[in-house]
């Protein structure tokens, strides 16, 4: 019998989709009972702005602000701290797994580094290095590379035996050795620490442009709050909740092309 | 101790003095090299003077507990509302599919931000200081129990359903003994964030606090007594997390991966 095969909607995919879809239709119930609540004035509308005026500023904040160059700046140092990070931290883990005295000597101080709020030693670093990207993207670095350096030792340490003594009987010399079974094994393990480095560089970022007012849309929210433009504010907050999005999907992005996921 | 087991010890510590040596030496040196503006860094006996003087005195201790405070306080509301929603978020998959990627977005954004509509909603005083630290702990607590409710022994639960414990019940002792390490885990991170968060929130707007002694020292320019202010923090903090970790690996080993 011919005849086109009717589509029609498979029951299972609906199904994955409802509760995703119900997320979404709850944000924007949400957005609406705001909306209303805020204009009927039961919250204080200098409080809460309403969402439409959130989503209106965005255009004004497009214009006079900026805000598309320092969404750029924002993300762009947050990368290059993240990226330092990884060039540098994954070094250092591999050479405190290669050393064990190494290892045992300072393997605490990472963890003490990594407890520790660095950032908060944020004034010293403007003095020293000047009131520009270098500080932040610096204070960034320092804030994400501890998590690096301990999971590149862990991902390391917890590579299998058996797969280091295949590549021992075929005579791998040591670098080899690093190279084409312990990274490729760890890998998985270090990419955690990349992400878990990576949110604190992000944190950082943002943190210090908050602090220091010298650009990108940290310093934007800041300036926003002193002028009490609140649905400017708010509308550049979801931005930099955007940024960390986009962040993350890069970082996830290369996650995937160099193969780490399984 | 075994020989070797001491000889490593000895290697060990002498490397980590060794090290410590180093840069005190090299700070020293930069120090009275005349390279940088005057006591951007200072001598290191400055420093130690400033840190026996702070030590002392009692204006330290009055901030300090103002911090421990609104820790604390932030501590209690982040972690229980954030193992309340993790465990409704694990418990029911539809749930987690239709909400915990926006917490998982809102985990990832840094909290510093909210700061200011903190302040505008909470004032200028503690409130705002402990909202952030309850909003810091509160996400990575979420995250972390939802993965953890997921991940528990199935047999487990239906132990508890055979014994018709009602929710609360499961939720008692079934649920939250089986999740510890998570709760932990996420607590640990939660608590890095939260640390850092209520200090830079007190360093740019309180008149309070350790955070707010660090601004105040730098805008003197009183540095000596700002690194002193630091390193007594970062010390008291890394001392803190490391009990706090072999708290942890004294209760189980496996715990406290980080």
């Amino acid at each position: 019998m011919t005849g086109k095969a009717r589509i029609v909607p498979s029951p299972v995919s609906l199904a994955r989709m409802g509760p995703a879809l119900t997320g979404i239709a709850t944000v924007i119930i949400a957005l609406v009972v705001m909306e209303v609540l805020v204009r009927a004035a039961i919250i204080n509308p200098f409080l809460v702005p309403t969402p439409s005026q959130m989503i209106l500023s965005l255009g004004r904040l497009f214009a006079e602000e900026d805000l598309a160059h320092r969404f750029w700046l924002t993300l762009g140092q947050a990368l290059i701290a993240c990226g330092l990070t990884t060039l540098v931290g994954i070094p250092i883990g591999a050479l405190l797994h290669r050393y064990g005295l190494l290892r045992r000597a300072f393997e605490g101080w990472i963890a003490a580094w990594m407890a520790a709020p660095i950032v908060l030693a944020y004034p010293l670093f403007m003095v020293l290095i000047g009131r520009n990207s270098a500080t932040i993207v610096t204070m960034a670095f320092l804030a994400g590379i501890g998590p690096v350096i301990i999971k590149a030792l862990e991902g390391l340490s917890g590579v299998r035996a058996s797969l280091v003594k295949v590549g021992q009987s075929f005579g791998l010399s040591e670098r080899q050795l690093y190279w084409k079974v312990l990274l490729p094994a760890a890998l998985p393990t270090i990419f955690t620490g990349i992400k878990l480095g990576a949110m604190r560089a992000l944190l950082g970022v943002v943190g210090m442009e908050f602090l220091t007012n010298v650009g990108g849309l940290g310093q934007l929210i800041n300036q926003l709050a002193e002028r009490y433009d609140i649905p400017g504010m708010f509308a550049s907050i979801l931005f930099v909740v955007a940024v960390s999005v986009f962040f993350f999907t890069i970082v996830e992005w290369a996650e995937k092309w160099l193969g780490a996921r399984s | 101790m075994t020989a070797l087991a001491q000889s490593n010890t000895s290697a060990k510590t002498a490397l980590q003095i060794g090290a410590t040596a180093v840069i005190l030496v090299v700070w020293e040196v930069m120090s009275r090299s005349g390279l940088f503006y005057q006591d951007v860094i200072p001598s290191i006996v400055e420093i130690i003077r400033s840190i026996v003087n702070i030590l002392a005195g009692s204006e330290f201790y009055r901030n300090l507990g103002v911090t421990a405070y609104e820790l604390l306080v932030a501590l209690v509301i982040g972690v229980s509302a954030g193992t309340v929603v993790g465990m409704c978020l694990g418990t029911s998959r539809f749930l987690s599919q239709a909400y915990e990627r926006y917490f998982y977005y809102l985990g990832t954004t840094p909290k510093i931000v909210f700061f200011p509509l903190l302040i505008t909603w909470f004032g200028i005083g503690a409130g705002s200081k402990i909202a952030m630290g309850s909003l810091a702990f509160f996400l990575p607590v979420v995250l972390s129990v939802s993965a953890g409710v997921r991940g528990i022994d199935p047999t487990l639960i239906k132990v508890g359903r055979s014994f018709n414990a009602g929710m609360l019940d499961m939720a008692r002792k079934v649920y939250l003994p089986a999740i510890k390490p998570s709760l932990f885990n996420g607590f640990r991170l939660g608590a890095a964030y939260a640390v850092v968060s209520v200090l830079l929130a007190e360093t740019k707007m309180s008149n309070s606090g350790i955070g707010f002694m660090i601004s105040d020292a730098f805008m003197r320019f009183q540095m000596p007594r700002m690194y002193a202010i630091l390193i007594i923090i970062f010390l008291f903090v890394a001392i803190l997390d490391s009990i706090f970790v072999r708290f942890l690996r004294s209760r189980d080993p496996a715990l406290a991966n980080f």
